[in-house]
């Protein structure tokens, strides 16, 4: 009786078996190195951005004492308090002032190129705290835009060999500049500052998201929960899958047309931008949106309506917040594309030059990835780490709002 | 048609259907069925799959609303209304007419939540205490009392199988119906839990009426009082379950309960 070899223990078998986990094994191999790609490519560019971008948040200062006792500039501390305390220290003759006592200190050819708007620094300092108008202090003041590449070892020779005498004499440092945080856009790179693009973008995002959400959100509800299936809704469907691809900068076009047609005081303001970023936001929202209500079990719906909740109710107690945490990750991806959207905004004049930050929803303004755009277009080499420092800031806000997306996300997230 | 036993007792009847007729598009999923569901006892609809007897329970509670293509004719009455008449409240009729599903579906909140639901949305309590003192009965009905008394705040879908079959049923007691179907309550259930469900409605047997479907023959003769045999959308043989199960008069119902086909 010759012995039956079982089907899986023969030669060809364990042959197959081998090339099925080789198999694996190259899938494996293959998938790591997507993920390691992925992940070196990131680090490559934030490592870029943040070694650039560090030079972004300082600037080139000149050290200068100021004996502001000798100036005889008067200030009470309460009128200090109130607007228009910088008006009445420049009426007292405060740039001049500090115009002396730079030439004094460091001469006349060095004291040219002090930053027109250094005195305002002093000024703010002195509103900050009015008792140093008492005492002599040291102020590190913003040299001009040809003195900082000059400190860089760029631009005229004339500038490199002043940059060169005055860090010998301990005059000249490039410092951290904390006003990049609170300052806005200037033509001079030693003054610029990212708070009125920073504030732009917030006022705008705002704008997009209580737009977009509910009206997405309702959007999706309806067509999921209530719609007949028929050939509009299937039409409605089509349009609005459509309607996410479409590219960004028509909708641009649609908002100059419209919004700017019905409000033409309005260029250049975020509630604009806004409604603008909010019809190209919304329909990524309605699919996300459509897809976690979906998503939530019948059975659930079945369980609320046999206990006699309403139709209404069914749909708020129930499949909103099961379908919530799909919902937010389809407005995170859509709120990180209009954060970083440029093109639509291009078209309703939100890339205007706005030298203050915008007081409300209706004040001219512009956005951060906008502000990255115009300055990247900028001759002077300052603007070069302006540039990195500012998309650090885009990237920093992206994190905190994704961050709180998720946060969100996480907190609704139940199993059934 | 159908054949009904001649020796039902006279019943009050809590509800009756007459010459009901389901379409799903142009299908007919079930073919002009009359029966009374009686108040007292537990009605037990048994039939080979696909026989329409789970959508005949849905019409009692016009469940089969949330399906497009869902068509009903004739009546159905609730204490002598029609249920399908324009006008009537479909919020207040489940609330009176409570569903029991194939698969238990506990809202994924706490136990407690799960049960004072349907109170709450209903206005049925007046206050904390009260709302409580709901969950408290509805669970003892249901006998999950004694398991979740000290963990009423976790989640209603940490429980096991059988305990979340209970909790449904204890979340159908909750609003107080008149009537509770059971849609093949025990399907999903090992035999201990599927023991527990069946002590459980010989325990609601008298207070509510009940009408369960179920694919087991067992089940059916363990538990009801009368039991309607439906085969392709008709319903064969309706009477008492001891006369179904030992002494049908029709040779299909013999056929299905000797298991010549099922």
């Amino acid at each position: 009786m010759t012995e039956r070899i079982a089907p899986t223990r023969t030669p060809a078998f364990e042959a197959r078996l081998k090339k099925r986990y080789a198999a694996e094994r190259r899938f494996r191999a293959l998938g790591l190195g997507a993920i390691l790609f992925s992940v070196a490519v990131l680090v490559f560019l934030l490592g870029t951005m943040v070694l650039n971008g560090i030079g972004g948040f300082q600037r080139v200062e000149l050290e200068i004492p100021i004996d502001l006792s000798e100036a005889g500039i008067a200030a009470d501390p309460a009128a200090m308090q109130q607007t228009g305390a910088v008006q009445a220290l420049e009426a007292q003759g405060l740039r001049d002032v500090v115009q002396f006592y730079a030439q004094q200190e460091l001469g006349e050819e060095a004291a040219s190129e002090l930053g027109g708007q250094a005195w305002r620094d002093v000024a703010a300092a002195i509103i900050a705290d009015p008792s140093i108008l008492h005492e002599k202090a040291t102020f590190s003041l913003p040299a001009s835009a040809d003195l900082a590449s000059g400190y860089e070892g760029e631009g005229s020779p004339e500038m490199q060999a002043l940059a060169q005498r005055l860090y010998a004499e301990g005059r000249i440092a490039k410092n951290f500049d904390p006003g990049f945080l609170s300052r806005s856009d200037a033509t001079n790179p030693q003054q610029v500052g990212i708070w009125g693009a920073l504030k732009g973008s917030m006022l705008t995002m705002l704008v997009t998201l209580l737009l977009a959400f509910p009206i997405g959100v309702l959007a999706a509800l309806y067509l999921e929960e209530y719609a007949p299936k028929n050939r509009w809704t299937d039409m409605i469907e089509l349009s609005i899958n459509n309607l996410a691809a479409v590219p960004s900068i028509i909708f641009g076009l649609l908002g100059l047309a419209v919004f700017l047609t019905l409000f033409p005081n309005l260029r250049s303001a975020p509630v604009i931008g806004g409604m603008t970023l909010a019809l190209m936001t919304m329909p990524v929202i309605v699919i996300a949106g459509r897809n976690a209500i979906k998503a939530v079990p019948p059975s659930i719906r079945d369980g609320a309506l046999a206990v006699g909740a309403s139709p209404v109710q069914v749909v708020f107690h129930h499949v909103l917040p099961l379908a919530l945490p799909g919902i937010l990750t389809g407005t995170i991806i859509g709120m990180a594309r209009a954060l970083g959207e440029t093109a639509p905004l291009l078209m309703i004049g939100m890339r205007a030059f706005v030298a203050t930050p915008p007081d409300g929803f209706t004040s001219p303004a512009t956005v951060l990835p906008m502000q990255i755009f115009l300055w990247s277009d900028e001759i002077d080499r300052g603007f070069v780490e302006r540039t990195s420092a500012a998309i650090i800031v885009l990237l920093l806000f992206l994190l905190v709002m994704n961050g709180l997306a998720i946060y969100l996300r996480n907190k609704f997230e139940k199993t059934w | 048609m159908t054949v009904v036993h001649s020796n039902l007792e006279n019943v009050e009847a809590k509800m009756s259907a007459r010459d009901v007729s389901v379409f799903y598009g142009d299908k007919k999923a079930i073919d002009e069925v009359s029966i009374d569901i009686p108040t007292e006892y537990v009605t037990a609809f048994i039939g080979p799959s696909g026989c329409g007897k789970s959508t005949f329970l849905r019409t009692l509670n016009r469940m089969n609303d949330t399906i497009p293509s869902a068509r009903v004719e004739g009546a159905i009455e609730l204490d002598g209304q029609d249920i399908y008449r324009s006008g009537m409240d479909v919020v207040q009729l489940r609330a009176r007419v409570g569903m029991v599903f194939q698969k238990p579906n506990p809202f994924p909140k706490s136990i407690y939540e799960n049960i004072a639901y349907g109170p709450k949305i209903h206005g049925l309590a007046e206050g904390k205490d009260e709302l409580d003192a709901i969950v408290e009965k509805s669970l003892k009905r249901a006998g999950l009392w004694e398991e979740v008394k000290d963990r009423l705040q976790d989640s209603g879908t940490a429980l096991s199988g059988g305990q979340q079959q209970r909790l449904c049923i204890a979340r159908a007691i909750a609003v107080d119906p008149e009537v509770i179907l059971m849609d093949e309550p025990c399907s999903a259930l090992d035999p201990i839990a599927t023991a527990k469900i069946e002590e459980l409605i010989a325990e609601l047997n008298g207070r509510y009426a009940i009408v369960i479907v179920t694919h087991s023959m067992q089940q059916a003769a363990r538990v009801s009082q009368r039991t309607a045999f439906f085969h392709l959308g008709k319903m064969v043989e309706y009477g008492r379950t001891s006369d179904i199960f030992t002494n049908p008069l029709e040779q299909r119902t013999q056929d299905y309960i000797t298991g010549r086909y099922g």
